[in-house]
């Protein structure tokens, strides 16, 4: 049996903030009152998310989510959550600018304090074929917010 | 058990290293890698036999063209067909079941008629029919599965009761690994009136496949689940029921003569071959028969049976583990989860140590909720497969569950 450590790629990938996001998602169950909601799915590999806005005068006054799918997927809508409350549009997506570039693997991105938990993602740039569960929740937001 | 180690020789890909580590393929159910022997037969053949066929009158047409039907013959007597004409060449299972839903379907089925499928067939043997069924005003009835993982025939019997105009069921379940009694559920739809369509695609490589014997009407396979490559496959049918099915594609090859106005048809198979085939595929896949062949269908599908069995058994031992399906009449297919790591994760995890498996919905939905799971990891062993192989992927799942707070046991 092959009993070698992880990797360090994959214990930078799992870390504890982000385990901790997936099985205690924060802003979790729908949203009364929703303006705007999306949902979207990952085809290929099923995950899938329903996301709930509530916005007013430009502002997103609350979101939350409804989603099932990977560690990765679920922790990036729950760290986006708890991003956007109190955000103006315009500002929600700059952050979503921010974490696509840092997904690219921009590393002044991922230094970005106003990425917050966020920032635990940036190991998910190093296995490009999971950087769409990371992006799912931010493409719900976007989309959610075209005019 | 098989010599694995030495036939693992045979496949030039195998020799690579993914990550650093030695390559497990265990993702035999999605496709298969290609022996030294089908790549040459591909090469030989746009070396030394490359022209089109049925149509060019000079050697070299004529030997591409020969190339071509012995093919035919070959698929013909691996799975027992009623005769070559009865085996049309497709792109794969897939487009075997869409040409009998565009053909028969469309000729038999029609408002208030039934057609029946079970919980546990891939998307390729539902999407085409409930096309079918929407378009002609027709019923799609689900079979529902057991709670282990197998057809249940009680309410196969129930569905039945509807005199369906067509039956369709997997032979071996993609998702599950599950061996349906099919010559026992054909007898039963037959019975009540139905033409019986089974899908092939996870049964042809891995067991000897007898069609006759299975006594169905329709009867789909993959080439490239069994060492064949990409794009090549069969539809295997009753000579009398194609000779009577409207065209699917029209076009060249496809046509006796052509008016103005209208066309008349070939013979089959050719009248549903419409358009210049996939020659290079016929003669990959014929090659990857004879490969079959040599090593023996009976031996292989024991061989994989050794190994599901060695993987149920180490799986079961690590604490929050679940696998999938029944305990007996199963292909070398293991789906399992592991508490409450999702599946796409644990691929991750596992293929850092060069270790390939498939984690998702197997393009099975319907089933995934049944056993009330989104997505499922599973491991597919085929005759190249070695006890280190299942060592391997144990042994990298110990790691991921390490990564995601579990202790092992």
């Amino acid at each position: 049996m092959d009993t070698s450590p992880p990797e360090p790629r994959l214990s930078a990938l799992y870390q504890e903030l982000i385990l901790d996001h997936y099985r205690r998602p924060r802003n979790k169950g729908a949203l009364e009152g929703a303006t705007h909601s999306v949902s979207l799915n990952n085809p290929l590999c099923g995950d899938e998310i329903d996301l709930q806005l509530r916005v007013a005068d430009d502002v997103i006054r609350d979101v939350r989510f409804i989603g099932r799918g990977c560690s990765i997927s679920q922790a990036s809508a729950s760290m986006m959550t708890q991003l956007l409350k109190d955000r103006t549009v315009s500002q929600a997506l700059t952050l979503a600018a921010r974490m696509s570039a840092m997904m690219q693997g921009d590393e002044t991105a991922a230094k970005d304090k106003t990425l917050g938990d966020l920032r635990a993602l940036a190991g998910v740039s190093k296995f490009p074929v999971r950087i769409k569960c990371a992006l799912l929740p931010w493409n719900a937001l976007t989309d959610a917010m075209k005019p | 058990m098989l010599d694995a180690a030495r036939l693992r020789a045979d496949f030039p890909l195998l020799e690579r290293r993914e990550n650093g580590r030695r390559l497990v393929y265990l993702d035999n159910a999605a496709t298969t890698q290609k022996p030294e022997a089908v790549l040459r037969a591909i090469a030989d053949y746009y070396r030394t036999t490359n022209a089109n066929v049925h149509r060019g009158a000079y050697s070299l047409a004529i030997r591409a063209t020969e190339a071509y039907e012995a093919a035919r013959a070959k698929i013909a007597g691996f799975v027992n067909a009623w005769a070559p004409e009865g085996v049309v060449f497709t792109r794969g299972t897939t487009e075997s079941i869409n040409l009998v839903a565009g053909s028969y379907g469309r000729a038999h089925v029609g408002r208030g008629d039934t057609v029946v499928v079970t919980a546990m067939d891939h998307h390729s043997n539902v999407v085409p029919w409930q096309i079918l069924c929407q378009e002609h005003g027709a019923t799609l009835r689900m079979v529902e599965i057991t709670e282990d993982g197998r057809v249940d025939l009680s309410d196969f019997g129930t569905a039945l009761e509807r005199r369906p105009k067509l039956v369709a069921f997997p032979y071996v379940s993609n998702a599950l690994g599950t061996v349906n009694p099919a010559a026992q559920l054909a007898k039963l739809a037959h019975a009540a009136g139905a033409v019986v369509v089974v899908d092939g695609a996870q049964s042809t490589p891995h067991l000897k496949v007898d069609v006759q014997a299975l006594d169905c009407d329709f009867y789909a396979l993959s080439g490239h689940k069994m060492l064949g490559p990409m794009g090549s496959g069969a539809l295997v049918a009753k000579p009398e029921l194609l000779d009577a099915m409207p065209p699917y594609h029209g076009g060249g090859e496809m046509i006796s003569r052509v008016f103005d106005d209208h066309s008349t048809y070939n013979k089959i198979p050719h009248k549903f071959e419409a358009g210049t085939p996939n020659v290079e595929a016929a003669v990959g896949l014929a090659a990857a028969i004879d490969y079959l062949e040599t090593i023996g269908l009976d031996r292989i599908a024991e061989h994989e049976r050794a190994l599901a069995q060695a993987a149920i058994e180490q799986l079961t031992q690590i604490e929050g583990v679940t696998v999938y399906g029944p305990r007996g009449h199963r292909a070398g297919v293991v789906s399992f989860t592991y508490g409450d790591i999702h599946p796409h994760d644990i691929a991750t995890i596992l293929d850092q140590d060069g270790v390939c498996i498939r984690a998702g919905h197997h393009c099975a939905q319907p089933l995934m909720r049944r056993l009330n799971v989104a997505a499922t990891a599973r491991a597919s062993f085929y005759l190249y497969n070695e006890p280190a192989d299942v060592t391997a992927l144990t042994g990298s799942l110990v790691k991921a569950g390490a990564l995601f707070g579990y202790v092992p046991a």
